[in-house]
């Protein structure tokens, strides 16, 4: 499993606007390098990223070779209710990675 | 002549004055200075710096048990927050059975192939970066203090005459860049003086960790010399001797650096 940290806010007002921060550790290899032999490097990244909030989508993001490395993807929403963040890094080669967190709204 | 007088005022380092065009201590900046915001803002934020990625599998490696004797680092260890506190400051430091520097990678292997009988783990691999990155980070805050222990002289000595030698076919030494010009531009980016407080590194034009042996193999390469091996005894002179040259700068590993 790779390593992912996600920082979510543990409690916040509801009606408040948080930041959400995901980093995951993806060597994210495009595909276009070559080797001193000169192979190609086969692409090897990850191809989209999902946050779903207590089972409902609220964010979704398509990953393309030109992302460095360790992809870091940071947004904002509104804390409505307390619940589960759930997130999902989906990419090649089978590549799948979950992380979650929880928030608590008062 | 020139060898043996540079040998004897690196003996005297610390009595002395610093020599025209050396960094005066209180002029020290470490490369987290030369960083603009956003880099900053990456290296401050622990779920933004990449470093930390490492760290955390430094952390699971930390608690695995390996080899032969199937021990963990914790097992002798404890937690690495209370035992490495501090450590890397003191590193590259006297290893009293080889009579020689040892650098904190070198530690690590050592503790692998004597207490825990398990092959060593090869220079820049993910795993001897991340167990130094999350030895590193216990480290964060406090002041550089390797090359404190008297048996060093002669290695600091050694490597500050590398610091000062010209190489390559560019025919430049390292204080050419990193005392003399340190606060120009080379081809856009800052030069930096060359203070090694946060190492292991998260580099962004490596798109990954590296320890300061690979910065410095990259800066021996950009000048189109030979690079040193890594692990060599000029290598570990070379890092002693910069990390005394930084003696009382704050370490702020796993850093980013652009």
């Amino acid at each position: 499993m790779a390593a992912a940290l996600v920082n979510v806010p543990a409690k916040a007002k509801r009606g408040a606007v948080i930041e959400i921060k995901t980093l995951m550790s993806h060597v994210m290899e495009t595909g276009y390098r070559h080797t001193a032999a000169g192979e190609v490097v086969p692409r090897d990244i990850i191809t989209s990223f999902i946050c779903r909030f207590n089972g409902t989508e609220i964010f979704r993001a398509d990953l393309f070779p030109a992302i460095a490395a360790n992809p870091f993807l940071s947004f904002f929403t509104t804390a409505s209710e307390s619940g589960r963040f759930e997130f999902e890094w989906i990419g090649d080669n089978g590549f799948v990675a979950n992380a979650t967190a929880s928030i608590t709204v008062e | 002549m020139m060898r043996r007088a540079l040998f004897v005022l690196a003996l005297l380092g610390a009595a002395l004055p610093a020599a025209a065009g050396e960094i005066a201590p209180s002029e020290r900046r470490s490369g987290y200075d030369f960083m603009s915001s956003d880099t900053k803002a990456m290296q401050d934020d622990d779920t933004a710096n990449p470093g930390m990625l490492s760290v955390l599998d430094g952390d699971t490696l930390w608690n695995t048990k390996a080899g032969a004797a199937n021990k963990s680092c914790s097992d002798c260890h404890g937690d690495v927050s209370v035992s490495m506190k501090g450590a890397t400051a003191r590193y590259p430091a006297f290893n009293a059975t080889s009579a020689t520097p040892i650098d904190l990678g070198q530690r690590v292997n050592l503790c692998r192939t004597q207490h825990q009988e398990a092959a060593p783990l090869a220079p820049e691999s993910s795993e001897l970066l991340a167990l130094t990155a999350l030895i590193a980070k216990q480290s964060r805050g406090m002041p550089i203090i390797a090359g404190d222990d008297a048996r060093l002289a002669t290695s600091i000595a050694r490597g500050r005459e590398l610091f000062f030698q010209r190489e390559g076919q560019l025919n430049i030494a390292c204080s050419n860049c990193h005392d003399d010009n340190a606060d120009r531009h080379l081809a856009g980016s800052a030069i930096t003086q060359g203070q090694p407080t946060g190492y292991p590194i998260y580099r962004l034009e490596w798109q990954g960790m590296g320890s300061l042996q690979r910065r410095i193999r990259g800066c021996m390469t950009g000048v189109r010399a030979q690079a040193f091996d890594f692990d060599a005894a000029d290598m570990i002179a070379l890092e002693l001797y910069l990390m005394s040259r930084a003696h009382g700068m704050k370490m702020d590993a796993p850093a980013v650096r652009p």
